[in-house]
């Protein structure tokens, strides 16, 4: 159906004469939309691994490495602030990741019977959070009075719960037949049995997609790091890359632990940053994009 | 039918868990849900701190708020803190300002920008093409904002890839980031980059939904391809955008902090400082805590106020929006 619905549309290359230029100005302009995306990743990768001749002779940065090399790579990985920056990013990932499935998880079995006891209520109390968002000073002195401020665990406590991705996750465990949950109640399972011998291992797709989605936040937040930690030791590496990639502090052999002799050219290890810290999403992604659109549609009819 | 009596079903099952709770009374109800108010609880209480808590911290934009006094210690001043807005404090309207032209940008530059690339992108018959292009533009929304700058930075920079290029070739180099003649432009195009492709997946669902009897039909009456655009294909997306339209209203005085705020630095504020970003540099950076928070407040406020009254307004025209009361 919708196949057919493709090849009928408005811009569908009409028969004849026209056909051939319709349809190369339609591969020219999404092969420069394509070329547009990829070519600053290319450049990225290409620079990391450059050496230093080649990248004083392009000025700065280079397309195509004629002489790979991995020290850059090396450099970073040898236990410096970005080592420390990378095991920070990581630890919060997981931890924040698994709480922030449970935590949501928990809460949407909570809702999912619609007669329960003050079911209205708490959802009433979740999806008000989609309408009005408390602002960033207030945020800030509850990070402040509850002592969280320079702490892990403000990257993680205030974005644990998303009202989206909990409407997202009940609706789908409302899907779920009742006659099976009551069958199993009835053999005397409880709540808890319910929800890990039933509801998780059908809900497995959902909780997959969400809990990605839970983990490419984690990773990218950068906006709770810059308000609640000030002391470096305990940046993530979005703050990291901001520092020394987007604002261009100098990155030394102090910073890096290594001798100065070894060090490589400064763009090769701003732009080996910025390849660890993309890597990750890079690496999620087929899996993210396997399944998001069902994702984000979902979002839409329900939410 | 199969899709009624399947409603009619789940109306029915609702009806009697209605009817069999309305027998039991409350106290019962609780001892029988009480596991699944346990289940509930931890995210409850999270969002009571999170969320609901820092609501509550509002009030200090009715302070002067010091923060070795503390919420309970600083002294109320009553509007005091909003007479920068309503007087016009030159620094608040500049903010203000800044804004309010970054979202024209926007909604200008922006919002059609994925209605267009879904259109083309649904003209393509060939499923792979279509499949590995989509993979593609995808990928930038999964990438942090100070990723997507440090990218631009990279092939954008005055030491980037194009300039460098330019260089090489004995051109004249282009100054782009760093340049505050630029910086409105810049920042546009970054999120044009970031999530065109995104935004198409709605709009591509949209359009997989129109009826392709319209199409035939509009065929047979010689209708030009102009003309099925028009009459057949953007009235189908009409709702979906007027939906995202109410949202982005909601959003009118939001433009992204964290992009503004990495990339404040160069260009200095005259050009950059939105109104979160006064926020962030006046409040947390600055001291001005009630004062900022006031700003804050009375943003959050009318973005509520423009969703509510942009919804009722589709509601007169005869479109869904965003809920239904």
């Amino acid at each position: 159906m919708s196949a057919t619905v493709a090849r009928r549309s408005a811009f569908a290359t009409p028969p004849g004469v026209g056909r051939f230029s319709a349809l190369s100005a339609k591969a020219v302009v999404l092969a420069i939309c394509c070329a547009v995306v990829l070519l600053p990743f290319l450049s990225v990768v290409s620079t990391s691994i450059a050496d230093q001749k080649q990248i004083t002779k392009a000025g700065g940065y280079v397309l195509w490495p004629t002489h790979p090399s991995l020290n850059a790579y090396r450099a970073i990985f040898n236990g410096g602030v970005v080592t420390r920056a990378l095991m920070v990013s990581i630890g919060i990932t997981v931890v924040g990741t698994l709480l922030s499935l449970a935590a949501t998880t928990a809460l949407a079995y909570g809702l999912s019977r619609s007669g329960s006891f003050a079911h209205k209520p708490i959802l009433m109390i979740v999806l008000f959070t989609l309408l009005f968002g408390p602002g960033i000073i207030p945020n800030y002195l509850v990070i402040k009075e509850l002592g969280l401020l320079n702490s892990y665990w403000s990257l993680i406590l205030p974005t644990l719960i998303n009202a989206f991705n909990v409407i997202v996750i009940r609706a789908f465990i409302m899907n779920i037949p009742q006659d099976l949950i009551d069958s199993a109640k009835i053999d005397g399972a409880t709540e808890m049995q319910v929800l890990r011998r039933i509801v998780l291992p059908l809900s497995k797709a959902v909780l997959s997609v969400i809990g990605l989605f839970f983990a490419v936040g984690y990773w990218n937040n950068f906006f709770n790091a810059l308000l609640y930690i000030n002391d470096s030791s305990k940046w993530p590496l979005q703050l990291v890359l901001r520092t020394y990639v987007v604002n261009n502090a100098p990155l030394g052999s102090d910073q890096l632990q290594i001798s100065s002799e070894s060090l490589p050219p400064p763009q090769s290890l701003q732009m080996a940053i910025l390849v660890i810290s993309l890597v990750p999403i890079l690496l999620v992604y087929p899996f993210l994009q396997r399944h998001f659109a069902k994702g984000v549609l979902v979002g839409a009819v329900k939410g | 039918m199969a899709v009624t009596e399947h409603a009619d079903g789940l109306v029915q099952d609702k009806l009697l868990t209605k009817a069999a709770s309305k027998r039991l009374t409350r106290w019962q109800r609780l001892r029988r849900d009480r596991a699944l108010l346990l289940f509930a609880l931890p995210g409850v209480v999270a969002l009571l701190l999170f969320h609901y808590l820092p609501l509550l911290g509002n009030v200090i934009a009715f302070q002067d708020y010091q923060p070795f006094l503390g919420i309970t210690g600083s002294e109320w001043v009553g509007f005091q803190n909003f007479s920068i807005i309503f007087n016009g404090d030159p620094a608040f309207l500049h903010a203000l300002e800044n804004t309010l032209v970054l979202t024209v940008l926007q909604v200008v530059f922006v919002f059609p920008a994925p209605i267009a690339l879904a259109l083309l992108l649904n003209s393509i018959a060939h499923e792979w093409i279509k499949r590995v292009v989509q993979s593609i533009l995808y990928l930038p929304h999964f990438l942090s904002w100070v990723i997507v700058v440090a990218l631009f930075q990279q092939v954008l920079g005055n030491a980037g890839l194009m300039n460098s290029t330019l260089r090489a070739h004995g051109m004249h180099t282009i100054s782009i980031i760093g340049n505050p003649h630029l910086f409105k432009v810049l920042i546009t195009s970054q999120v044009v980059w970031k999530d065109t492709g995104w935004g198409t997946i709605l709009f591509l669902a949209a359009l997989s939904r129109i009826d392709a009897a319209l199409y035939e039909a509009s065929d047979v009456d010689g209708a030009s391809r102009l003309r099925q655009l028009w009459h057949v294909t953007l009235p189908g997306l009409r709702s979906l955008i007027v939906l995202l339209g109410i949202l982005r209203l909601g959003d009118v005085l939001t433009v992204g902090f964290e992009q503004i705020v990495l990339q404040q630095g160069p260009v200095g504020t005259d050009v950059s400082e939105v109104l979160d970003t006064y926020v962030y540099n006046n409040g947390i950076l600055g001291g001005n805590w009630g004062v900022s928070a006031a700003v804050g407040l009375v943003k959050g406020v009318v973005g509520v106020a423009l969703v509510l009254g942009a919804n009722k307004l589709a509601h007169v025209f005869g479109e869904q929006g965003v809920y239904q009361s």
